[in-house]
């Protein structure tokens, strides 16, 4: 304990830093994440075939492949097509590619949860395919589809930490550097973890409050779905 | 980009090399963290005094902390407070403590979901409560959770590359190994390959749970 | 009532099991060498680590595997070699008589003091230098080689020395190393990039995310043999003494491998290994 009020005096800035950063990332690549996986989430609906395979190719590629490797690939790869990234934007452009595979995917079973007579109601009176999307599907996806996004805010919490490997000066980074220059390696990675659960646990009990509020479902039902990773 | 130099012989040994430590340490931990998970989920369902908040509290810790941070922390902090792992060890427990985490919260969403009247039925019909565990609420449950536990398991096997940063020389640790002799032209053609290896190996786990899943809706 | 108790007394047992078995995974990974200090970083009165070596009949080293010249992993052969490692499996053929009789470890800056600690490996040969921080955690063994800290940067960068790096420079470095600790100090507006080892670092300056790498000359000769775009600047700016690191409070092994390094010096096979790999002969003392 002693040790961890040791390293809270003296690197304080450090952990602050991060903790900033790590957020910092979230949020663009949660912002990023949505936008493209929305566009993927539309291209794996609309009815033509082909650009179904480009959308399905998209979160298939990316849902079986590590982040690790979508990261480095934007670090070290894109170096060959002449574009050097530093660590912070290589990164943060990473999580957001792979994030997105799992937006989209949550956006689709959202808009496919609406009822489909609603798109041939909608069709039959007038509206053109953009406008019944607009207007009758999304607003009622968009009720099921903020849950699982917030579950996604969080992933991209705890996934930035991997920012560490390729100087991104993340939380996990300045962690590093404080276990490493102090010698205190217990204290610093659980003041580190301290740090994460500081954003996460309270993300998720609101994601799980929210869950309940947005679709009207008994709290019990929010367990079981929660728990099953089907939010 | 020199795909031919890059996908030499000896290259491509030295990854598949790195792959079958990939797939070793993905298989134990899933082995334990599948046990483990299920121990904690029936725990919690039955509702065991004291334990089952704990384990509550422990999970919902695990399952919010970043799994490097987790396998990090086995590696290299725990021997300051006395435990000692090597390499192998460390991302097995590292993968396993968080993984057991996420599979119980799959396993005990699945015991919940089963309906109460069932069991209610079952209990009054004469059957013991490990009886209606076993016959009841078991088959109902699993039905449930193999799509997320297959989900769960794919994604076990993506984040064994984060073991790099503590040099299990698994697949994502060679590939930087031979890259980084030649950056310019190696990465894109063997983090390629590795993709494809990764690829591979999940698209087959997941193709696997859909049959799985639709055989066993199709029986109920 | 009794059927209650009796199912938690079962679920109790289910933990006991899931205790022990987590405690299994990390007691039974290895055969823990028993001069380990202990958790406080003092020694305990256990045997040698040498004693150990012996009776396992093979030394296991930490060297690292990203730094060529002194120990590099070749991906073409798969075969770890350098001076470091020779230092190593010249110590192995005293120990055991036999040269062969050795594991090599692949540790970096930041993993190797708490490897040696762990129990992992039984010596550090990987490029460390002697510091009074490190003397807290581990002991050293004498000087076997005398590095300095330099820079490597592209041919034709403006960077010459240590004056020109200021709050435009982006300087990479190893997590870890004292070289950053260092730098921090020396070029106090530069920004450091901290990398996981060194073969990361090379490749972030090779593709220009940082302006200049900075470690112990000798790291970056062999990076500058790898690729003659590259050159050192700035000579020497820090004096880094390389140390063998051996568990702390082990007097008894120190003193084994000081005779060790004195023996390879007055029988000349130092200056030979010397030769083979730095190409010149070592400096008189």
């Amino acid at each position: 304990m002693s040790d961890v009020l040791y390293l809270l005096e003296h690197y304080y800035p450090y952990f602050i830093r991060g903790f900033l950063t790590t957020l910092g990332i979230s949020l663009i690549a949660l912002v990023g994440s949505f936008i493209i996986g929305v566009i993927v989430a539309v291209l794996r609906i609309v009815p033509s075939r082909p650009v179904n395979a480009i959308g399905r190719a998209y979160v298939e590629i990316l849902r079986n492949i590590p982040l690790l490797l979508v990261a480095f690939f934007f670090y070290h790869g894109l170096v060959a097509f002449g574009l050097n990234l530093d660590g912070f934007t290589a990164g943060t452009l990473g999580l957001t590619v792979y994030t997105a595979a799992f937006i989209a995917e949550a956006v689709r079973a959202g808009i496919q949860s609406v009822p489909k007579g609603q798109m041939e109601a909608g069709r039959a009176s007038g509206l053109t395919y953009i406008q019944t999307m607009r207007y009758i599907i999304l607003p009622q996806a968009i009720k099921i589809v903020i849950p699982p996004i917030g579950n996604q805010f969080l992933n991209l919490v705890k996934n930035s930490s991997i920012l560490t490997l390729f100087a991104g000066f993340d939380l996990m980074y300045w962690s590093d550097y404080a276990a490493s220059e102090s010698f205190k390696t217990f204290a610093a990675y659980s003041l580190a973890a301290a740090f994460y659960l500081l954003i996460t646990i309270p993300l998720s009990f609101f994601v799980r409050w929210l869950e309940i509020r947005l679709n009207r479902l008994p709290a019990e039902q929010v367990q079981i779905k929660t728990a099953l990773g089907e939010v | 980009m020199d795909f031919r130099a890059a996908w030499s012989p000896e290259n491509i040994a030295f990854m598949l090399e790195g792959f079958k430590i990939t797939l070793y340490v993905a298989f134990v931990s899933i082995v334990l963290s599948f046990a483990f998970g299920t121990l904690i989920a029936v725990f919690r369902y039955a509702r065991v005094p004291l334990i089952a908040p704990i384990l509550g509290a422990v999970v919902e810790a695990l399952r919010n902390l970043p799994l490097l941070l987790i396998i990090i922390f086995a590696r290299f902090a725990l021997p300051d407070v006395g435990i000692k792992l090597d390499v192998v060890s460390a991302a097995i427990v590292g993968l396993t403590v968080f993984e057991m985490a996420m599979i119980s919260e799959i396993v005990r969403g699945g015991l919940l979901s089963v309906d109460k009247g069932q069991i209610e039925a079952a209990r009054a019909s004469g059957l013991t409560y490990v009886q209606t565990l076993r016959y009841i609420i078991l088959p109902q449950a699993l039905v449930r959770m193999i799509p997320p536990t297959v989900s769960q398991f794919i994604s076990l096997l993506k984040d064994t590359s984060l073991a790099v940063a503590i040099s299990l020389p698994e697949l994502m640790h060679n590939s930087q190994i031979i890259y980084n002799a030649n950056p310019s032209k190696y990465v894109v053609p063997i983090l390629s390959f590795a993709a494809g290896l990764y690829f591979i190996t999940n698209f087959a786990l997941s193709q696997a749970s859909l049959f799985l899943e639709r055989r066993l809706s199709v029986r109920h | 009532m009794i059927k209650s108790v009796m199912r938690t007394g079962l679920m109790l047992a289910f933990a006991f099991v899931l205790a022990f078995s987590l405690a299994a995974c990390s007691s039974g990974s290895k055969e823990q060498p028993s001069g380990t200090p202990g958790a406080d970083g003092t020694p305990t009165a256990e045997k040698s680590t040498l004693d150990i070596i012996k009776e396992r009949g093979r030394l296991i080293a930490g060297v690292k595997y990203d730094t060529p010249l002194m120990g590099y992993k070749d991906p073409k052969t798969g075969n770890v070699e350098g001076f470091d490692v020779d230092i190593a499996k010249a110590l192995a053929k005293k120990i055991l008589g036999d040269e062969n009789k050795i594991d090599l470890v692949e540790v970096t800056s930041s993993t190797r003091i708490p490897m040696l600690k762990n129990g992992d490996i039984d010596i550090i040969v990987a490029t460390m230098t002697i510091t009074e921080e490190r003397k807290q955690e581990i002991n050293f063994s004498d000087v076997y080689y005398n590095a300095g800290q330099s820079l490597l940067v592209p041919k034709g960068s403006p960077i010459k020395s240590i004056a020109d790096l200021n709050e435009n420079t982006k300087i990479g470095g190893v997590k870890g190393s004292t070289s950053v600790k260092n730098i921090r100090e020396k070029a106090p507006k530069a920004q450091v990039l901290e990398y996981p080892n060194y073969a990361e670092c090379f490749a972030a300056l090779k593709s220009g995310k940082v302006d200049v790498m900075t470690t112990d000359n000798i790291i970056l000769m062999g990076y500058a043999q790898q690729d003659p775009n590259f050159e050192l600047v700035g000579g020497l700016f820090t004096h880094e003494p390389y140390g063998i690191g051996i568990r702390k409070g082990d007097e008894t092994f120190t003193q084994y491998v000081n005779d060790f390094l004195k023996e390879l010096k007055d029988s000349g096979q130092y200056a030979e290994l010397y030769r083979k790999w730095f190409k010149e002969e070592p400096p008189k003392e």
